[in-house]
């Protein structure tokens, strides 16, 4: 074990930070435009020195370097002291470009990747509908081939960025004779087809960042599938799988738990500094041995990833530990707020951010629970943890399924 | 950056690991717990050959010169076997020698450590007392050219077979105390955990041999100890955890093993997710004790007590998994659910290291 940085890294580190120091933020000619222009801009130039995209091939506008967790963690770093661009975000670079990756067609990638991630084009994911949450690969909305065209009929719901998004990936049964996971195919729908109605959700918190999709005889160009007709589950499996780490991060923790510190510093608790407060502090210590423990086992899974090896029943339980602590912070939160707990949540406060203010640590209070939820519930995880990393039967009604 | 095991420290855990299987059956743990004895030299025997009780001992007085993450990596086998002592005294005390000795005293002393030829512990608690070396009062009053120590120790583990007692003493030192010297006194307790005894120590007028660097060495003692109840904590947890799976793999009800509801699958994913992250929060401490020093103390604090605490609720859940046989002598799990309120009390509770943690932060 050792936790310094080699020379080597360290030198690394310092090119990384003279090239931020050199382009963001942005001066003279690269300073001109837009904010996203400007971003564009040094996005190509972080490319070309392989500090972003650096998984995806040089073919598909990608800087393809040899994977290397070390290097990036420190463009990670560096990235965000300098709240440079880096690694576009959202659900296209993360979870659609891989898919593409690991199934789509030369013509999918050429087309499809480069716009993704360098932002240009945005995605939505059309997986859930309203009877299939958690029992996913129930899914109903129907794609049939019509006069050499996928026509495609259906309810998706919970779909986060659809009023903005370009495209959708899509689950859709084409196999309706099929057993239900080999009835599925992984489409991507053009989102200004006609027939496309997007319906905002509101959510709890008052804002509404998902949406219902409600899709009428879309007409969808034939060669639009990814993967083969049926195999749309095997093909998503990997996305899902991507979802999970990206939510997992143990980072958030940190940051949202280092917040909590601060609220504690700020608020008060028998006329005293909360922090003061006895029971405060055993919580907050509490709290710091799961977030330690979520940190040091994420370094653990790096270091296992670097050597190759496949990181087990721990990078099952990411997304779940993130959960809990994300309750317990949340309960701690509210408790600390006291009368401020009853002021309305803070409509600019959207998820993934550290909270801001009062109002903020009460959208945290019901975001927590959005975080539980989304990309496979706490249920769920548990499952998964029970059946593929103890190795306990599978569920009654899976079962079922699967020997149909 | 590598956070992660050498291949010698992933040899290290197997060979233990192996070592325990052939000479640690359940069968012989079982006639330890119930027995009156108390140890088992032939166990202990074994674990010095194989370098175990000398680990942290610099090589030129016979010990391996490693690290405390090799010690606790070794604690954490331990206590997935649910081994017995006198390894957690003995080495916190052979530690406290070799950090706190003068010359002549590691000359004396640490050859027949390392060697696992004699017995060393720690006596620290005292009636009324805590574990913190502010809380000590046994006292040293000079007589002659030496010292003598009166007091009264409580919670000494494996104190009926130790020859030597590290023992703490007013204003937060170390003294050495030979078994042997007259005016000691020896009284074995029923101790909650019976795969570690612990006995009552009274000095009366013993004659003491003061560590020259005690003071400094106590609270770094103290802390590794910590670090080795956690390991200990996560090997025990991470036992009771299959020892739950496998029993739900087994006992059938309704039909079924009751592995199939999800209730139980639920409970169990729970203490799963409870203590394997928590590996990594040992092994950060452990690692800070040598290459981090300005991390170690709270990460020490924090370690024992978020892992201690885990590991006490998982051996409770693990006796609900088994239900009506899980309350029985009878059943091993309450092997581990006493090592686990030892784990949590020895060296201080959570609650006490939660504080200090808190203290620590500047909070």
């Amino acid at each position: 074990m050792d936790l310094r940085y080699s020379k080597e890294y360290e030198e690394y580190r310092r090119k990384v930070r003279e090239f931020l120091k050199a382009h963001w933020p942005p001066s003279g000619e690269a300073a001109k435009g837009s904010l996203a222009e400007q971003a564009a801009r040094f996005r190509t130039l972080a490319i070309s020195q392989g500090y972003v995209a650096r998984s995806i091939p040089r073919a598909y506008g990608g800087s393809e370097q040899p994977p290397d967790v070390l290097k990036a963690v420190i463009i990670a770093e560096e990235f965000g002291r300098a709240h440079a661009p880096g690694d576009v975000r959202g659900i296209g670079a993360s979870m659609l470009v891989p898919t593409l990756l690991d199934h789509g067609r030369e013509d999918q990638k050429q087309r499809f990747i480069p716009p993704t991630i360098s932002g240009e084009m945005q995605w939505c994911q059309g997986y859930s509908e309203p009877g299939s949450g958690s029992d996913l690969a129930s899914l109903k909305t129907r794609a049939e081939v019509i006069d050499g065209e996928w026509v495609v009929n259906g309810q998706k719901i919970w779909t986060s960025g659809a009023q903005v998004a370009h495209h959708m990936f899509c689950l859709c049964r084409t196999e309706p004779d099929a057993p239900k996971h080999a009835g599925i195919s992984y489409l991507l729908i053009d989102m200004k087809s006609p027939g496309i109605d997007v319906r905002p959700l509101r959510q709890m918190t008052g804002t509404a960042d998902f949406n219902e999709v409600f899709l009428t005889n879309v007409r969808v160009p034939i060669e639009n599938i990814v993967g083969k007709r049926g195999e749309g589950w095997t093909v998503s499996r990997s996305t899902l799988k991507h979802e999970r780490n990206m939510i997992g991060d143990a980072a958030g923790s940190r940051a949202l738990f280092e917040g909590l510190l601060r609220l504690a510093r700020e608020t008060k608790r028998n006329g005293k500094r909360a922090i003061d407060d006895s029971d405060v502090r055993q919580q907050l210590a509490t709290i710091e041995g799961y977030v330690l423990s979520h940190q040091y086992s994420g370094y653990r899974q790096l270091t296992q990833a670097a050597r190759g090896k496949d990181a087990g029943i721990a990078g099952m339980m990411n997304k779940l530990t993130s959960t809990n602590i994300g309750h317990s912070i949340a309960k701690l939160a509210l408790d600390l707020l006291g009368d401020e707990g009853l002021v309305a949540p803070d409509n600019e406060r959207m998820m993934g951010l550290p909270p801001r203010g009062h109002a903020g640590w009460v959208t945290q209070n019901m975001w927590s629970l959005g975080v539980a939820i989304a990309g496979g519930s706490a249920n769920i995880q548990r499952n998964v943890i029970a059946e593929r990393g103890l190795g306990l039967p599978r569920d009654f009604a899976a079962q079922r399924e699967s020997s149909r | 950056v590598n956070f992660g095991l050498s291949e010698e420290q992933e040899l290290l855990q197997s060979t233990v690991h192996r070592f325990l299987e052939d000479h640690w059956s359940p069968q012989r743990r079982r006639v330890f717990f119930d027995g009156s004895s108390g140890k088992d030299a032939e166990l202990w025997r074994g674990m010095a050959e194989l370098g175990l009780v000398g680990l942290l001992v610099e090589e030129k007085a016979g010990g391996a010169g490693l690290e405390l993450l090799d010690l606790a990596l070794v604690a954490e086998i331990l206590g997935r076997f649910a081994a017995p002592g006198p390894f957690l005294g003995h080495s916190l005390a052979t530690l406290a020698l070799s950090l706190g000795g003068s010359e002549a005293q590691k000359e004396r002393w640490l050859p027949a450590l390392a060697s696992g030829e004699a017995i060393a512990t720690l006596a620290l608690v005292e009636p009324g007392g805590g574990w913190d070396p502010l809380e000590w009062g046994a006292s040293l009053s000079p007589a002659g050219a030496g010292l003598r120590i009166s007091g009264e120790k409580l919670h000494v583990p494996d104190a009926e077979i130790a020859d030597l007692f590290v023992v703490g003493v007013t204003g937060g030192g170390l003294a050495l105390v030979e078994r042997a010297s007259d005016g000691v006194r020896v009284e074995a307790n029923e101790g909650i955990d019976r795969t570690r005894r612990v006995g009552r120590v009274g000095f009366e007028g013993a004659v003491a041999n003061l560590l020259p660097g005690g003071n400094e060495a106590a609270p770094r003692v103290r802390d590794a100890g910590l670090v080795l109840l956690a390991a200990d904590a996560f090997g025990g947890a991470s036992r009771c955890v299959e020892l739950a799976v496998e029993y739900a793999k087994t006992r059938v009800q309704f039909g079924v093993t009751i592995g199939h509801f999800q209730a139980v699958k639920h409970q169990l994913a729970n203490m799963a997710v409870e203590i394997e992250p928590a590996r990594s929060l040992y092994w950060y401490a452990a690692h800070a004790y040598d290459h981090l020093p300005a991390e170690f103390e709270r990460h020490a604090a924090l370690a024992k007590a978020h892992l201690t605490d885990r590991f006490m609720q998982i051996a409770r859940d693990t006796v609900e998994t088994h239900g009506g046989i899980g309350f029985t002598w009878e059943c091993d799990v309450q092997i581990w659910y006493k090592r686990a309120m030892f784990d949590r009390a020895f060296l201080g509770a959570p609650a006490v290291h939660r504080e200090r943690a808190a203290r620590l932060a500047g909070w």
